[in-house]
């Protein structure tokens, strides 16, 4: 069968276009590799991760960054932390929302629900911006699909502080970091051995709470990550035996002529 | 066309076939007579039929959900991605699938190409083929900038800016495709309105490419004339129907492997940052089907020259049945042809990859030469060859070659033929 090799070689020369343009961007380092429970055929989440990244989340990482798609319902769905629905309630009750008007024609607040989208750290972006001198904290429900390495330039990102290399002048408010692009970043090393507490006994390093937090940030960005996978693999085994079968019925029928098919 | 009258066996299907005579055409599809010698290069008009209908359904259902508007539109995509049933997997077919639609519509004209297929008697059929490619870069285009993400806004930005190249006009043409001063809001709506129409007149030219198909009936890869119906021909059910369906599905194979394993590999990651028209992302790329173009647009220092090479590059493919002067179809004929042909793929895959680059240094030279060898392609050496190229001899039906193996074969026993007669 020519015709799959020269498939592939055309596939190949895409992907290659691809990948070279990922490549083309920037001068820093090439992000550090890490074997994500997530990637792979049979990729899934690692369950206790997520828990423990939503709460890096929420403790340290919510003070900025919003998570402006997503409700907290969604902490209770299956594919995702699976946080019980009264642990997800409780975790709604911690914020306020505001509501109304009411049937005087007020606006009130009352805690969140789950049907509630996440409460944003910020009332608009102009006051994100002010408090964060002159730069806005992007929203990260969709951040590792919008970075070019995904899962693996999130982790290195928060990785990646390091002293700046000698002669390279760094303006206040403005870190170092290996791996951003440019090298410069306006977020100063967010996590700190033992910031968090793990309820689970898991010790907090900060490669740890990385890794934590970059598969959190995958989730909320893939929420469906485990149906694609698991119905991508039904779906290839399902094509795969149609074409099994429709290649012989194509031999049987081709065989009444003296043509090869 | 079937030389033969049909006529329906059942007295319902006898009365309703002489008002509206869809048995008849029915018949005819499937008894149409199609060499038996096609190889799977030819599989892919069936293959492109499902990718437009794919399109067709999911876009339909995915019009259901989104909302054009620039404020709202990032965030209902992603209510498509995580609260609509399936919507991630609904989203991910028609994005990866616009990908898929433009790697067979290229394997499709390269097929073309090869084999001469837009040769007489088939010319019409080749331009109403390059009318629905182009239809389909601008339907590509608007769809893109439907997510209203970073790239969608800039890639608009850019290619609606091509347009105030046009002397005295530009500027006015440009503010009335924007609907504005700039790309906003009456932009999104109407390339949504646009993005949303265009696919039924393709659908409408698929119907009329087909059509234009059935009166010569298909080239085949030795390119030569043949009885209809005969000892060459097979009828298309069940023959051509299984073959196709075989082709497609592992056209699926690899589509499904996409959708579900690496459904963003072929976007760019900065379309999931909403749209901002106060930052410019580093690189300004549109999606790889349109590098090509990209590249030759980039490669002329001047804007208007730049934009006319860029629609000269789509216009020498209409013309190209008149500007290949050869009257041989098959490249298996024409030995310097071939030679050619593989630069010419050669050629435009370098100018995808300079497209995804840079427009400095050695990228741009590479661009500019690779530009310059298109346009000699089709308007210096196809022109030429024609005229010059000492062609192998053809055979005289389908039934020998293919007896004998594939048409390579036969061209080699032809010229072995030649040299012992020699």
């Amino acid at each position: 069968m020519r015709i799959f090799l020269k498939l592939i070689f055309l596939l190949v020369i895409i992907s290659s276009l691809i990948l070279s343009r990922a490549n083309a961007a920037g001068e820093q380092q090439e992000p550090l590799k890490v074997d994500w429970s997530f990637k792979s055929f049979f990729g899934k989440f690692d369950r206790a991760s997520l828990q423990r990244g939503y709460q890096v989340y929420t403790e340290v990482c919510a003070s900025c960054h919003s998570l402006k798609h997503l409700s907290y319902r969604n902490l209770a769905e299956k594919g995702g932390p699976e946080f019980t629905e009264l642990e997800a309630k409780a975790i709604a009750s911690n914020f306020e929302v505001t509501d109304g008007p009411n049937s005087d024609g007020e606006m009130f607040e009352r805690p969140a629900k789950l049907s509630d989208k996440f409460v944003m750290p910020y009332a608009n972006v102009q006051e994100a911006i002010a408090a964060n001198g002159g730069a806005y904290p992007p929203d990260m429900s969709v951040l590792v699909k919008a970075r070019s390495g995904g899962a693996n330039y999130i982790y290195s990102v928060l990785m990646g502080y390091d002293e700046p290399p000698a002669g390279m002048e760094l303006d206040d408010g403005v870190y170092y970091n290996k791996y951003m692009y440019g090298n410069k970043i306006k977020m100063s090393s967010p996590l700190d051995e033992d910031i968090v507490e793990y309820s689970d006994g898991t010790k907090a390093t900060v490669d740890q709470m990385a890794r934590d937090v970059t598969t959190f940030l995958q989730w909320t960005a893939e929420p469906h990550l485990e149906t694609r996978h698991k119905l991508g693999f039904r779906v290839i085994i399902y094509l795969s035996v149609l074409t099994i079968l429709v290649y012989f019925s194509m031999k049987k029928i081709w065989s009444r002529i003296e043509t090869k098919v | 066309m079937s030389d033969h009258e049909y006529t329906p066996k059942s007295k319902v299907g006898k009365w309703f076939n002489d008002r509206l005579p869809l048995l008849t055409l029915a018949n005819h599809l499937t008894d149409y007579p199609t060499p038996k010698n096609l190889n799977y290069w030819w599989t892919f008009g069936g293959i492109l039929t499902f990718c437009l209908i794919t399109q067709i359904i999911t876009g339909i259902v995915l019009g259901m959900h989104y909302v054009a508007h620039a404020d709202l539109a990032f965030q209902s995509v992603e209510h498509i991605m995580r609260d609509v049933n399936y919507g991630w997997l609904i989203r991910y077919v028609h994005a990866n699938g616009a990908s898929m639609f433009f790697l067979a519509v290229y394997i499709h004209i390269f097929r073309s190409l090869y084999y001469g297929s837009y040769k007489s008697p088939r010319e019409v059929i080749w331009i109403i083929g390059m009318l629905i490619y182009f239809l389909m870069m601008a339907t590509a285009f608007m769809g893109y900038v439907l997510p209203w993400g970073q790239m969608s806004f800039w890639g608009a930005t850019v290619i609606t800016n091509l347009f105030s190249a046009i002397p005295l006009v530009g500027e006015s043409i440009t503010n009335w495709l924007w609907g504005g001063y700039s790309v906003d809001n009456p932009t999104l709506t109407r390339f949504f309105s646009l993005h949303y129409l265009f696919p039924f007149l393709i659908l409408g030219l698929v119907v009329l490419h087909i059509w234009a198909l059935h009166v010569p009936g298909n080239n085949n890869p030795i390119g030569i004339d043949i009885k209809k119906p005969s000892k060459d021909t097979v009828p298309f059910h069940p023959y051509i129907v299984i073959k196709d369906a075989f082709a497609l599905l592992i056209f699926l194979l690899i589509f499904a492997f996409f959708v579900f394993f690496s459904p963003n590999i072929l976007g760019h990651a900065d379309n999931y940052i909403e749209a901002n028209p106060l930052v410019t992302p580093a690189h300004i790329v549109p999606e790889w089907y349109l590098l090509p173009f990209y590249a030759i647009l980039r490669s002329v220092p001047d804007k208007l020259l730049g934009v006319i090479a860029m629609f000269a590059a789509i216009f020498v493919l209409v013309i190209l049945p008149w500007l290949d002067t050869s009257k041989v179809r098959s490249t298996v004929f024409r030995p310097i042809y071939k030679q050619f042909y593989w630069f010419l793929v050669a050629d435009v895959l370098i100018l995808g990859y300079v497209g995804a680059m840079p427009a400095e240094g050695l990228y741009l030279l590479i661009a500019r030469v690779a530009t310059a060898y298109y346009f000699a392609h089709f308007l210096i050496i196809l022109p030429f060859l024609g005229m010059k190229e000492k062609t192998t001899p053809l055979p005289l039906s389908i039934t020998e070659p293919i007896l004998g193996g594939s048409a390579d074969m036969a061209m080699a026993r032809n010229n072995l033929d030649l040299k012992e007669k020699l």
